[in-house]
């Protein structure tokens, strides 16, 4: 059977690996090309880099960090952040990334989907669901955009639906709830769009010890995401791809 | 001198993960959608993202079809990559009543709803006895389409994903892989290495 993966994340500003909690207070981090093969290294199964760049010059500079990225990196690459349109798409992946990530573009105009699918294949175009808790007390969650900051009023799991058919290959899940908190993924909206759809979900978002992953996958994600929980080296991919093993989840170790 | 390996482009596929693989396994990589070139390449590569039957009409139309039925027939060296195995065989589901290559007979079948579609991850090969390039291990899958029967001749690595499915077939100087060799880490590595080590006077 296929393995859960366990993804590092990398959030890239300017050529550089940032970090921060919801994008505030960024430090530098690293150099991408150094973090992703030291990840590889350590066993990582997947590498997501996250575009954070404020500014167009910015953006060019993710195009150049993927190509850097990709000459060394033998494992699959995602790559996010700031996709609009299928040129955006294209420009990322002839440079070596084997996914794309889009997130805002989609909720604006669903039809990005449907061209990423259509013009590359379904297996590298990846919706970015970053969900929030409802505010109005009805339940259920509702899709964020913005970094978090804008409410769309979109029920989360009724749009992981929509977005399948309109030909995502795989949903990377983020609860803003729980973003950058080290309070443990959501696991109930884990379960509810693992359930809801048939494509691979990739929790992310709040992971702070290898329990939280543990527990993501026991919900039902077939991957999970996280980054400071590895850039602030408390434990390396290989202890953390252990520890799930003998939790019992399928790992390539 | 480094070895030169051909890699056919398959209209939108991206190829600069298979390129840096290749790279990577010592090789140097070159992109042709000449049926010249094909035909008069040491190793040849069909790599292939995208749906079965535009990759199979951007054969066609380039006069690639034939060229590539040639080298499968006289075994010259030729890897195909993820679509690029399902090519190999008569037809698919994806795109019914489009024709293949035709090189194996059977045909590609979507993989069941009961389990995630795409297949997207890393999931454990078993290599039957007597294969030479296809070895034990983990490789990364990206693919909703596979072939459920193991092709008469051909000596293959499977793996399980709701069924049994061929991960990877060889033959002689021919190596066809569901799995995308250049994203498997060290797996994809080392064979990609054996099968640049293959040679036509072995055909």
């Amino acid at each position: 059977m296929v393995t859960n993966r366990v993804i590092p994340c990398l959030d890239c500003r300017d050529g550089r690996v940032v970090k921060g909690v919801r994008f505030q207070g960024l430090r530098d981090a690293g150099d991408p090309v150094e973090l992703s093969m030291a990840y590889e290294k350590q066993g990582a199964d997947e590498m997501v880099l996250l575009d954070v760049s404020a500014t167009p010059e910015g953006r060019g500079t993710a195009v150049e960090t993927v190509r850097r990225v990709r000459e060394n990196l033998s494992i699959p690459l995602t790559v996010g952040g700031g996709v609009r349109t299928i040129e955006n798409a294209r420009a990322l992946l002839e440079a070596g990334a084997d996914k794309v990530g889009v997130n805002t573009a989609a909720v604006e105009n669903p039809e990005v989907i449907r061209g990423i699918a259509t013009n590359f294949g379904s297996q590298c175009a990846v919706v970015a669901l970053d969900a929030a808790h409802k505010e109005d007390g009805s339940g259920g969650w509702e899709v964020v955009t913005h970094s978090g900051t804008k409410r769309t009023g979109k029920d989360a799991i009724e749009w992981a639906r929509k977005v399948v058919e309109f030909g995502a290959g795989e949903i990377l899940l983020t609860s803003w709830d729980r973003d950058g908190t080290r309070s443990g993924y959501d696991l109930e909206l884990l379960r509810a769009v693992s359930q809801a759809v048939n494509v691979p979900v990739i929790a992310s978002g709040g992971a702070a010890n290898p329990q939280h992953l543990l527990e993501a996958l026991q919900a039902g994600a077939d991957a999970v995401l996280a980054a400071s929980i590895f850039h602030d080296s408390e434990y390396t991919v290989g202890e953390i791809k252990k520890f799930l093993a003998e939790g019992g989840a399928p790992i390539r170790l | 001198m480094t070895l030169r390996v051909h890699v056919v482009r398959t209209g939108l596929a991206n190829l600069a993960s298979v390129l840096a693989g290749f790279r990577r396994a010592g090789a140097t990589p070159y992109v042709t959608e000449s049926p010249e070139e094909i035909a008069g390449a040491t190793h040849v590569v069909l790599p292939g993202v995208g749906a079965f039957g535009a990759a199979m009409e951007h054969l066609e139309r380039q006069g690639l079809a034939d060229v590539l039925r040639g080298r499968l027939e006289r075994n010259r060296p030729t890897m195909a990559v993820c679509l690029g195995l399902q090519l190999l065989f008569e037809q698919s589901e994806e795109t019914p009543g489009v024709r293949g290559l035709g090189f194996v007979p059977g045909r590609a079948r979507r993989l069941p709803a009961e389990v995630r579609v795409p297949q997207l991850g890393w999931n454990r090969i078993e290599a039957e006895q007597g294969c030479r390039l296809i070895g034990d291990g983990y490789a990364y899958f990206a693919n909703s389409f596979c072939i459920d029967t193991r092709p008469p001749g051909w000596k293959c690595g499977t793996v399980e994903h709701g069924i049994r499915l061929v991960a990877a077939m060889e033959r002689g100087n021919l190596l066809g892989c569901q799995f995308h060799p250049e994203l498997s880490g060290a797996y994809g590595l080392e064979l990609m290495k054996r099968w640049l080590q293959t040679k036509e006077e072995n055909a």
